[in-house]
């Protein structure tokens, strides 16, 4: 998924003057076509990401369209002032490709762990928030960028993430996927939790015979409401599933929806996430995503115990 | 009452006290009274000791034109001391850049000229500032676009010596250095002065030129409130054609009134009295 964004960054470069990339102090050979071909559009500014945010922002600001990769903690947490003033205060085209969102650098412990990245950036006026499933949408996504208004982060998974997204679907900034349909529950994803979303609806179905929607929120915000809505209002059951801490990301976002829709009758909720701890084991992003339950079997357990 | 302190620089090359302001830097600072009194409420200290240097820049270095403030070959100009904002909203208005009516609206629901100077709301500033440390990056990137294009305009940084404390400012020095940014100049007010005292007691900052110097920057000082001084400086381009510039400008924090200068108490001013504001105008002259 980083590759392919990265490679969709000098192909959007070919294409249009105005885009330039910004890395901290990535591997040796990143983006090293770009670099050959562009020189005075590829800049590797050093480990200082207050600066590397601030003068991209500098640069939208004179027309310019700066996609920054770097490891994601160190844009969220330790440039959030230069992402929410230099950045969405300014209103600027400024793209952050954050690396390692969620629990992608299990090994290298918490100090690399972006599990409330989304809350942060979701919290900034005027950001775009996005998180694909993997490296096709992240592509379709891309490929939007150039044109879309606005600060935008996006999180990047770890990489060689299966393919789950379908080119068939409308693939626009903005607007969830309805990825299944189903009467019995819904299961809202974001990121790579779209697969065990639909893992699980796909048991659900042949174990229980039971229709289990599947809504992909590749864009966590801006948030089409409206549409979130109407597919809450047709079930009574409802999980959130994120990579993430539960505080102030998807779940949140879906629990908000709900609070304020004003339906009827109450839904059933849950949100599976990282709750509000500091991982405290290395291992993988897998051993992780288990330690916390961020699995098809709790999705599956957890809508069989309510149906 | 806060103690006055008095960190001024002995060297008679640069001592900020020798100055006798003239008629034009008086009337800068009365239209500043005028902008106070109309917020109740103002940095004034930190806005007298950058009167000089605003207004150099503006009178006679920028390559800028008040009826087209976006235009693309301008000279582009930040005040990354935020906080200064009241100097530079008067020489904004005394420019055109906006009615002069405007700066009595300072700080009010309806203006448009607030506390710290936002991009997008006052015509002519470049970059919204106020959090510390956020003009040279801006700057830079400015700069960089500039070099990009193979345009030639200048990029200029008013920052504050306090706000050197701040680590972004010196990720942002070694940036300017590394890319021998000679179409950047920072400028820094060293009023010396701080909220709570002294840049020596609070942040350590000397030495201060040496700093600049070793991050790649050519780098002079200056009597900050000198007109002539501080001219023959910015006029004449990039100290090194090879290197970014930064000069150092000697100031006194509230210059130009007696009880002002290096009083802590005027960093941020709020609750005037009708009695300060008469003695204020009475030391710089009746607006004429």
């Amino acid at each position: 998924m980083r590759k392919t964004s990265l490679d969709t960054v000098y192909e959007l470069a070919k294409k249009d003057p105005r885009v330039v990339f910004i890395g901290s102090d990535l591997g040796p050979d990143t983006l090293k076509q770009m670099k050959a071909e562009f020189p005075n559009r590829f800049f590797m500014e050093g480990i200082s990401e207050a600066n590397v945010v601030g003068l991209a922002a500098g640069m939208a600001l004179e027309g310019k369209i700066p996609y920054i990769n770097t490891i994601t903690t160190f844009l969220s947490r330790r440039a959030c002032e230069q992402m929410v003033l230099d950045m969405c205060l300014h209103n600027v085209n400024v793209r952050l490709l954050g690396s390692g969102g969620g629990l992608v650098y299990a090994p290298l412990g918490p100090t690399h762990l972006a599990i409330e990245d989304i809350a942060i950036t979701r919290a900034m006026p005027n950001m775009t928030v996005v998180a694909p499933c993997d490296a096709n949408e992240m592509k379709r996504i891309m490929l939007q960028t150039v044109d879309y208004q606005g600060p935008m982060y996006i999180r990047i998974a770890k990489g060689g993430d299966p393919i789950v997204s379908v080119e068939s679907n409308l693939c626009k900034i903005g607007e969830p996927i309805v990825m299944r349909k189903g009467k019995d529950a819904l299961i809202v994803t974001t990121g790579i939790t779209l697969k065990l979303g639909l893992e699980a609806a796909e048991q659900l179905k042949t174990s229980k015979n039971l229709e289990v929607g599947v809504l992909h929120v590749h864009t966590l915000k801006p948030l089409n409401e409206r549409l979130m809505r109407e597919a809450f209002a047709a079930v009574p059951a409802i999980v959130a599933i994120e990579e993430h801490t539960v505080i102030g990301g998807l779940g949140s976002s879906v629990a908000e929806i709900i609070a304020e829709a004003g339906f009827d009758k109450p839904k059933k909720f849950k949100r599976i996430g990282i709750p509000d701890v500091f991982p405290d084991q290395y291992g993988s992003q897998a051993t992780l995503m288990k330690r916390y339950d961020i699995t098809t079997e709790n999705l599956i357990a957890t809508i069989s115990g309510w149906l | 009452m806060t103690p006055t302190i008095n960190p001024n620089e002995t060297n008679p090359r640069i001592a900020p006290q020798t100055i006798k302001l003239d008629a034009r830097s008086k009337q800068l600072r009365r239209t500043i009274i005028d902008t106070f009194a109309a917020g109740k409420r103002g940095h004034v200290a930190s806005a007298f000791s950058l009167v000089e240097i605003l207004r150099v820049l503006y009178d006679d270095v920028l390559n800028i034109n008040p009826k087209q403030p976006r235009a693309e070959d301008r000279d582009r100009c930040i005040l990354s001391k935020g906080h200064g904002c009241i100097a530079l909203y008067a020489i904004l208005a005394d420019k055109g850049f906006f009615p002069k009516e405007e700066l009595n609206h300072f700080c009010k629901p309806e203006g448009i000229l607030g506390g710290h100077p936002e991009y997008g709301k006052v015509p002519g500033v470049e970059a919204s500032t106020g959090s510390l440390g956020h003009g040279l990056p801006i700057g830079i990137g400015f700069a960089l676009r500039a070099r990009m294009d193979k345009l030639p305009f200048r990029t200029y940084v008013v920052m504050g010596d306090g706000e050197c404390g701040e680590g972004s400012v010196w990720e942002a020095a070694l940036s300017a250095g590394k890319h021998k940014l000679s179409n950047l100049t920072v400028i820094v007010d060293y009023n010396r002065l701080m909220s709570y005292g002294s840049t020596d007691d609070v942040t350590g900052l000397e030495p201060f030129l040496d700093k600049w110097r070793s991050f790649g920057f050519a780098a002079v000082d200056v009597n900050g409130h000198d007109i002539e001084q501080l001219r023959s400086v910015l006029k004449n381009g990039p100290l090194d054609s090879n290197k970014p510039t930064a000069i150092l400008c000697h100031t006194i924090k509230g210059k130009g009134v007696s009880f002002t200068e290096n009083n802590l108490s005027w960093h941020h001013k709020t609750g005037v009295t009708e009695e300060e504001l008469k003695n204020l105008y009475a030391e710089l002259g009746n607006n004429s």
